[in-house]
C-alpha cells in the first residue's frame, strides 16, 4: 500500500473530528442527565431546593411494600407483553411469508401501529375499551358474554390485561417484520434439499426455519423486553397507572414521583433503578450480539 | 416447491384476516366513529349499523379546536426539523465509522447501542434542567433538542451500514488521483448514498413524529408550539368528549406520516432489518 493511501485510511484526527458533533450532543443530552439523575437520587431535591441525604431515598424506596409490588408488577406485565409479541409476531411472520396472492399488501397493512404516534393510536384504544359505547363491550353485550356495560380500564385486572393488549398491538409489527426478514434470509437450497428428501412443511419449519432464525428470535426478545420495559405513553394515556395503581409500572411510578409530586430526589432514585435494570438488559444484549457477530465472521 | 392445497389456503387467509383485524381494528373504528354523529356514538349497546354517516366531523373539528391546523403544521414542522438535524449530526459520524479505523471504534459503537435503550421518560428531570439552562423551555427547541438526541444512535448504525456498501476503491482511486476529501464527498459519496440518506431521514421523521407526546407535555406549555398528539387532548376538555371530531382530527393528523410511509415503506423495512438480520 502506498503512503498516500495509508494516510487516507487511518486519519485518526479526522475520524474523531467527524464523530465529535454527534458525540458531544449525546454527552450533553443523554450522558450528563444520566449522571445528574444519579446525583439527584442522593438528595431530597424538590421545588423548594435540595439537600444531600445519602441513601435515604433508596432505603425508603426499597423498604416500601408498594415499591416492591411495583417491581413485581412491572416484570409480570413485561413477561406477558413480550411473550405475546414474540408469539404473535412469529405466527404473523409465518403467515406473511407464505406464498400467497396479496402478501406484499398484507406486509404494508401490518405496519400502521408502528408508524402512527403511540399517543394517537391509544386514543383509538380508549374508544375501543369504552364500557358503554366501545365496540368490544358492544360485541360482548350483543353476544351475551357481558350482561351490561363493562369499562375495561375501570377494573384492576381488566385494566392490567387491556394495557398489555394495547402494548402488544404497538410492538407486534416490528417483531413481525424482523422475523419475516430473518425467514427470507434462510438460504433457499436448504428448503429445496429438504423438499427433495420428502420433508413435510411442518418438518421444514421446525428443522430448518426455526433453528436458522433462532439468533434473531433471541435478539428480538431482548430488544422487545427493553422497549416494553420503557413503555410509558401506552399506560399513561390509557390509565395513568390506575385504577388504584393496578397498571403502575416502574416507568410510570418514576414519572409520577418526579413530575406528579415534584419529589425529584425520590423520582431520581427510581430512575436509577430503571437505569440499572436497563444496563443489565443492554449488557446481556450486547454480549449476545458480540457472540453472534463472532460466529458470523468465523463462518 | 409444492403448492398449497385448498384447505391450507383457506386456513392461511383466515388466519391473516384475524391478524389484520387485530392490527387494523383501532383505525377502522376510529374512521367509523369519525363518520357518525355524536349522539349516535353515545348509544349503548353498540350499534354496528348506521344510516346517518357523514363527513360532518371533518368540517366541524376546525371550529371546536381552532388551533388544529397549527398543531398539524407543528407536528410536521417538528418532525422535519428533527430529521434534518439528525442527518446533519449523523452523516459525518456514520461516514467516519464506516471508513476509518481508530481507537475505541467498536466500544463507542456499542455504547451508542446501549444509549439507545434509555428512554426519555427516565431522564426527564435533568433534561428539564438542561433545557431550562439554555432557555429552551416552551419553544419548538424544547421538543427538537431531546428528540434529535434519542434518534442519533440508531441513525448512525443505519447509515453506517449504507456507507459500508459503497466500494472504498472508488474513493481510494480518486484520492490517489489528487481529489480532496471534500471533492470525494461531493462527487462520489453524496450521489451514491442518496438512497441511504433517504431511508435514515424517513426513519428519523417517523421516529420524531412518534415521540412528540412525552417531550411535548413535559417541556412545552405553549399552545402555539404543540404538536398534534398533545393538541388532540383539547377535544377532551369540554363537557362531553367530542369523540367523532377527535377521531377525525387524529386521522387527519396521522395522514402525513402514513403517506410518507406508504411511498417509502419498502426501503424503510429493508433498511431497518438489514442491520439486525445478517446472512
Amino acid at each position: 500500500m502506498n503512503k498516500k493511501l495509508k494516510s487516507f485510511n487511518s486519519p485518526t484526527f479526522l475520524a474523531y473530528a467527524l464523530i465529535a458533533p454527534a458525540a458531544i450532543y449525546i454527552l450533553l443530552i443523554v450522558a450528563w442527565p444520566v449522571l445528574e439523575t444519579i446525583r439527584l437520587s442522593f438528595t431530597n431535591s424538590s421545588l423548594a431546593g435540595e439537600d444531600y441525604v445519602g441513601f435515604e431515598n433508596y432505603e425508603k424506596m426499597l423498604s416500601s411494600k408498594k415499591f416492591n409490588k411495583i417491581v413485581t408488577r412491572t416484570f409480570v406485565w413485561m413477561f406477558f407483553s413480550v411473550s405475546l409479541k414474540l408469539f404473535i409476531g412469529l405466527i404473523g411472520a409465518i403467515l406473511l411469508n407464505a406464498n400467497l396472492r396479496g402478501r406484499s399488501m398484507f406486509r404494508v397493512l401490518i405496519m400502521p401501529p408502528w408508524v402512527v404516534p403511540i399517543a394517537i393510536g391509544m386514543l383509538g384504544w380508549l374508544w375501543l375499551y369504552n364500557g358503554y359505547f366501545g365496540i368490544i363491550a358492544g360485541v360482548g353485550m350483543h353476544t351475551g358474554i357481558l350482561d351490561g356495560p363493562f369499562g375495561f380500564l375501570a377494573y384492576k385486572q381488566s385494566a392490567f390485561i387491556s394495557t398489555i393488549v394495547a402494548d402488544v398491538w404497538v410492538g407486534t409489527p416490528m417483531v413481525t417484520v424482523f422475523f419475516l426478514a430473518a425467514m427470507q434470509g434462510v438460504p433457499k437450497d436448504l428448503y429445496e434439499a429438504a423438499y427433495c428428501d420428502g420433508a413435510s412443511r411442518w418438518d421444514r419449519f421446525f428443522k430448518i426455519t426455526l433453528p436458522q432464525i433462532t439468533p434473531v428470535i433471541i435478539t428480538m426478545s431482548i430488544l422487545s423486553a427493553i422497549w416494553t420495559f420503557n413503555s410509558f405513553e401506552i399506560i399513561w394515556i390509557l390509565t395513568e397507572g390506575g385504577p388504584r395503581g393496578a397498571t403502575t409500572t416502574l416507568i410510570i411510578d418514576t414519572y409520577k414521583q418526579a413530575l406528579g409530586n415534584y419529589k425529584f430526589g425520590r423520582g431520581a432514585a427510581r430512575a436509577v433503578v430503571v437505569m440499572i435494570l436497563l444496563t443489565l438488559f443492554a449488557g446481556f444484549y450486547l454480549a449476545l450480539l458480540a457472540r453472534i457477530n463472532k460466529k458470523i465472521s468465523h463462518g | 416447491m409444492n403448492k398449497y392445497k385448498l384447505y391450507e389456503k383457506i386456513i392461511l387467509y383466515f388466519s391473516i384476516t384475524i391478524f389484520l383485524i387485530f392490527i387494523l381494528l383501532p383505525f377502522v373504528e376510529m374512521f367509523y366513529a369519525s363518520l357518525r354523529p355524536l349522539d349516535h356514538l353515545f348509544r349503548s349497546p353498540y350499534q354496528f349499523y348506521s344510516d346517518d354517516l357523514s363527513f360532518w366531523a371533518y368540517r366541524e373539528m376546525w371550529n371546536t379546536v381552532p388551533m388544529l391546523g397549527r398543531y398539524i403544521f407543528n407536528s410536521f414542522f417538528l418532525a422535519t426539523s428533527v430529521a434534518i438535524l439528525t442527518l446533519l449530526f449523523v452523516i459525518p459520524a456514520a461516514y467516519s465509522y464506516a471508513r476509518f479505523n481508530f481507537p475505541f471504534k467498536n466500544s463507542s459503537l456499542y455504547i451508542l447501542l446501549a444509549i439507545n435503550m434509555f428512554s426519555g421518560a427516565v431522564l426527564l428531570i435533568p433534561l428539564y434542567k438542561v433545557l431550562r439552562t439554555f432557555g429552551l423551555l416552551n419553544s419548538y427547541q424544547a421538543m427538537i433538542v431531546p428528540g434529535v438526541a434519542f434518534l442519533i444512535p440508531t441513525s448512525i448504525w443505519l447509515l453506517k451500514s449504507y456507507f459500508e456498501k459503497i466500494p472504498v476503491d472508488l474513493e481510494e482511486a480518486a484520492f490517489v488521483d489528487g481529489a480532496s476529501r471534500v471533492q470525494i464527498l461531493r462527487h462520489i459519496i453524496a450521489p451514491l448514498s442518496t438512497p441511504g440518506l433517504v431511508v435514515v431521514g424517513i426513519y428519523a421523521f417517523i421516529g420524531a413524529y412518534a415521540q412528540q407526546f412525552l417531550f411535548a407535555i413535559t417541556f412545552n406549555q405553549k399552545k402555539e408550539y404543540m404538536p398534534i398528539p398533545s393538541g388532540l387532548y383539547e377535544f377532551i376538555g369540554y363537557t362531553t368528549v367530542k369523540w367523532n371530531e377527535m377521531m377525525a382530527a387524529s386521522l387527519v393528523g396521522i395522514a402525513p406520516v402514513l403517506i410518507v410511509f406508504l411511498f417509502l415503506q419498502k426501503y424503510i423495512v429493508e433498511g431497518l432489518t438489514s442491520g439486525a438480520v445478517k446472512n
